[in-house]
């Protein structure tokens, strides 16, 4: 395991139409990162937002500096997962942390993801909304039904040994996540979950930090009632293929 | 190699539903006295009910519990006012 003091981490952010999000997710992420003293990067991976993100990245990449913000952009929605490896060919870190750039993930978790790390020498370290005083903000009663009772259907059924799995703010150590990209195909939350249902069956130790969801404070949503069906279909794949 | 989820339910559904049949279906003959049989025979349908109310209980707690973080909307809005003031001087056009 590396040393400490050689650690470096990669944040992943994939975009699409982050443009009022974006220049502040990256602020706190530098904020962040510079007060606790560890060495970072930000991938910025855009798919061709018409919103203008890409041109708002490529400032933040003056200001900042390009071994910094790291732009690398493709030219349409392509998707989660294939953002993730895109972006992990170009990472320079031996940790990976992957969040929303919406705001939803407050990267002042990020330290305390790093220190549960070190703690238990996880391989991952997942951020979870349901434990501890983890929690959400701006969610009415019905988006927390859906939410708990989601989760619940997805531990009885997969009993996955990690209380938030359709959560996507973690920390992975490099070749985790390589070695996991390889092996996931699904799509949406699924992916999310495919990610720690497959990091058990390969061995993977997983620890939980708890994080304050804060439901996004620009933008649209990209939650409806069609990722509702498709998580179900893509939760009974994941039951009877796993 | 390990079991999928769903082999595992299966075989658990086969093991206890075959030990369910060979107990409470029997011939005449070869029963247990009947009070046991009576007892067993429904058991599958107990079992259902006391999972359903266990999970509404389940869930019904968890939405009730969901901790909702009024704190942290709040310092978010700090942030955000400190992230464009700072960034606004550092030249960034919004």
């Amino acid at each position: 395991m590396a040393a400490a003091g050689s650690a470096k981490f990669s944040v992943l952010l994939p975009t699409y139409n982050e443009r009022d999000n974006l220049p502040l997710v990256v602020w706190l992420l530098v904020r962040t990162f510079r007060e606790s003293g560890y060495d970072f990067e930000i991938i910025i991976i855009d798919d061709g937002s018409p919103d203008g993100t890409q041109e708002i990245a490529e400032q933040l990449e003056k200001i900042y500096g390009s071994d910094k913000i790291l732009l690398r952009p493709r030219p349409r929605k392509l998707g989660l997962g294939t953002a993730y490896i895109h972006g992990m060919k170009h990472a320079t870190g031996n940790f990976i942390v992957i969040m929303d750039a919406d705001l939803s993930h407050h990267p002042k978790f990020i330290p305390e993801f790093i220190r549960k790390q070190k703690e238990g020498n996880f391989d991952i370290v997942s951020g979870t909304r349901y434990k501890g005083n983890g929690g959400v903000y701006g969610w009415d009663l019905k988006r927390k039904l859906i939410s708990r009772g989601a989760n619940f259907i997805t531990q009885v059924l997969l009993r996955p040994g990690a209380s938030d799995l359709t959560g996507s703010f973690r920390l992975y150590r490099k070749e985790v996540l390589q070695k996991l990209m390889e092996k996931c195909v699904s799509k949406g939350y699924v992916f999310q979950m495919e990610m720690i249902v497959r990091a058990r069956q390969l061995g993977y130790t997983i620890g939980e930090v708890p994080i304050s969801f804060v439901d996004r404070v620009y933008g649209e949503s990209k939650l409806g009632g069609n990722e509702i069906v498709s998580f179900l279909k893509g939760l009974l794949t994941l039951f009877a293929t796993t | 190699v390990a079991m999928t989820k769903l082999a595992q339910w299966l075989c658990g559904v086969a093991l206890l539903g075959s030990a369910w049949a060979a107990l409470a279906l029997t011939p005449p003959g070869l029963q247990l006295p009947a009070p046991f049989r009576q007892a067993l025979l429904p058991l599958p349908v107990y079992l259902l009910v006391a999972f359903g109310c266990y999970s509404l209980a389940t869930v019904g707690y968890r939405l009730a519990t969901f901790n909702d973080c009024e704190e942290a909307a709040a310092e978010l809005q700090e942030d955000i006012r400190a992230a464009r003031a700072d960034l606004s001087r550092r030249g960034l056009q919004f």
